[in-house]
């Protein structure tokens, strides 16, 4: 088995640093990763995600707001679940850590066609109101919290 | 021992059938309401993704609060503009004169050379025949005429032309369509071809029908134009926004509404 391995913030940059001075915006602000195996194995951070904040992650609107796709039971405190997504119980057991991981920073790699927008990534993305330019959805640390709040989703 | 089991076998696979058949029932029963006029082939009008209240007041004249917007552009039609002149002085019987007219816009304009929306034509009168000026999309004048014009269509086939001259623009607004853009990088296509009927947080995504406009927003107290609710719908996934009048938005009118071919027109709807 061949093991696929792609460092992709690399190109990126390489990208960038070509346009140069031109470029609208730098990903040079973004953490750099590695696919293996349609997993990103290591915390994009170095540190551990706070499972806490990333409950508040995914309920906010203007971050995660998965709950707008996503049923997920255990915050049943907020009304109004949507269901484009599947429901994200029981998650953790069905996916890896690395997995989930991927998922949230470019659920593209998995499914082309996917709705559900990538969490990291700054490239490759077409007329975006100025003040989204060179943003990700969420912070690397966020991304973290997010992913260590669904590995309690057991 | 051999028969008690395949007894058993038997009445868990006759259950296992039962609750199939109702399964089979229950889809069957969604799939065949009867939309009536506002479902044509497999396109369904907004106005079938709505809650029964929202329905029942686009429904009653003298409930839909965008029969006051149609009242003014009523009394709009025969006030005379700078020249002395009013639309009634050009077209005497809107009911006939307007009669099929919202649902056949936009339009390939042979003057302009490219796709022109029905609010533009309002302007060209306004300001080539009245000598007023030109109105934006969601004046108050702007949408008390285009409700007004568009009642004079009502349950009339929505009906563009999209051959000829027309074509390369129609094309244009299909691949708009289907684009990803801004930051959450989405297509109109992501969520209303292939999630209509189902809930985004407390949004029952439609199938983004454009029949019925300009439609009543309860949520604003007026109604609004197609292209506010492009440029909505663009804000969403945090994309910039085009303007209203630009050919983008005009080359997706243009699409859009020929994806909902065959509709009534339905002007004012209601929308929450
Ligand atoms: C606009 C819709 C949308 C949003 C917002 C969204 N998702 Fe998703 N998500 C989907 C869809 C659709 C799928 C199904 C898989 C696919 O499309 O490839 C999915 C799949 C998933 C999966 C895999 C689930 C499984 O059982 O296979 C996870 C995990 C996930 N999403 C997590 C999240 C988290 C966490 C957030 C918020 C930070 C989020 N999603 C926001 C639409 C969305
Ligand atoms: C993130 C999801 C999303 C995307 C992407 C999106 N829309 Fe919408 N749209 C909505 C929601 C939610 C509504 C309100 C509920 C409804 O009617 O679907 C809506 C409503 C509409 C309506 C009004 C329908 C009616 O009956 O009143 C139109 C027209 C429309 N959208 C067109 C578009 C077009 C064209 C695009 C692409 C430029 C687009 N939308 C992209 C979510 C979206």
């Amino acid at each position: 088995m061949q093991v696929r391995k792609t460092t992709l913030i690399a190109g990126v940059l390489a990208v960038t640093s070509m346009i140069g001075a031109q470029s609208a915006f730098s990903a040079s602000h973004m953490k750099k990763y590695t696919v293996e195996e349609h997993a990103i194995n290591a915390s994009l951070t170095g540190k551990a995600g706070d499972a806490a904040n990333g409950r508040k992650v995914s309920i906010n609107r203007k971050k995660g707001n998965c709950l707008a796709c996503h049923v997920i039971s255990d915050i049943k405190e907020q009304p109004f679940h949507g269901n484009i997504g599947p429901s994200l119980d029981g998650v953790a057991s069905r996916y890896k850590e690395g997995e989930l991981r991927l998922r949230m920073v470019d659920s593209k790699q998995f499914n082309e066609d996917t709705i559900m927008p990538a969490f990291y990534k700054v490239e490759g993305l077409h007329r975006l109101r100025k003040q989204f330019k060179g943003k990700p959805v969420l912070s690397a640390q966020e991304v973290e919290d997010v992913v260590a709040y669904l590995l309690t989703l057991k | 021992m051999e028969n008690e089991k395949s007894k058993l076998g038997w009445k868990l696979s006759s259950i296992a059938l039962g609750s199939v058949l109702m399964i089979g029932a229950m889809a069957v029963e969604v799939i065949a309401k009867d939309w009536g006029k506002h479902q044509v082939d497999n396109r369904r009008s907004g106005y079938t993704y709505m809650t029964d209240e929202t329905r029942a007041v686009q429904d009653d004249d003298f409930e839909n609060p965008g029969m006051l917007w149609v009242e003014n552009g009523e009394s709009l039609w025969s006030t005379a503009g700078a020249n002395g002149k009013s639309c009634a002085s050009c077209h005497a019987d809107p009911d006939k004169d307007m009669k099929g007219v919202s649902v056949s816009y936009p339009r390939y304009d042979k003057k302009l050379g490219k796709i022109i929306t029905l609010e533009q034509m309002v302007n060209r009168e306004l300001v080539e025949k009245m000598g007023d000026k030109a109105e934006k999309f969601d004046s108050k004048k702007m949408l008390s005429l285009m409700t007004f014009i568009g009642t004079k269509s009502r349950d009339m086939p929505v009906n563009v032309k999209i051959d000829g001259d027309a074509n390369p623009f129609f094309e244009k607004g299909k691949a708009f369509y289907y684009e990803r853009r801004g930051q959450l990088d989405m297509s109109c296509a992501n969520c209303h071809e292939d999630n209509p009927g189902n809930m985004i947080r407390a949004n029952t995504l439609s199938e983004g029908q454009i029949n019925g406009f300009p439609t009543y927003r309860l949520k604003w107290q007026k109604p609004g134009s197609v292209h506010r609710r492009f440029k909505g719908c663009n804000k969403q996934v945090r994309a910039k926004p085009y303007k209203a009048g630009s050919d983008e938005y005009s080359n997706l009118e243009l699409y859009v509404k020929w994806r909902g071919r065959g509709l009534p027109g339905e002007t004012p709807a209601v929308r929450n």
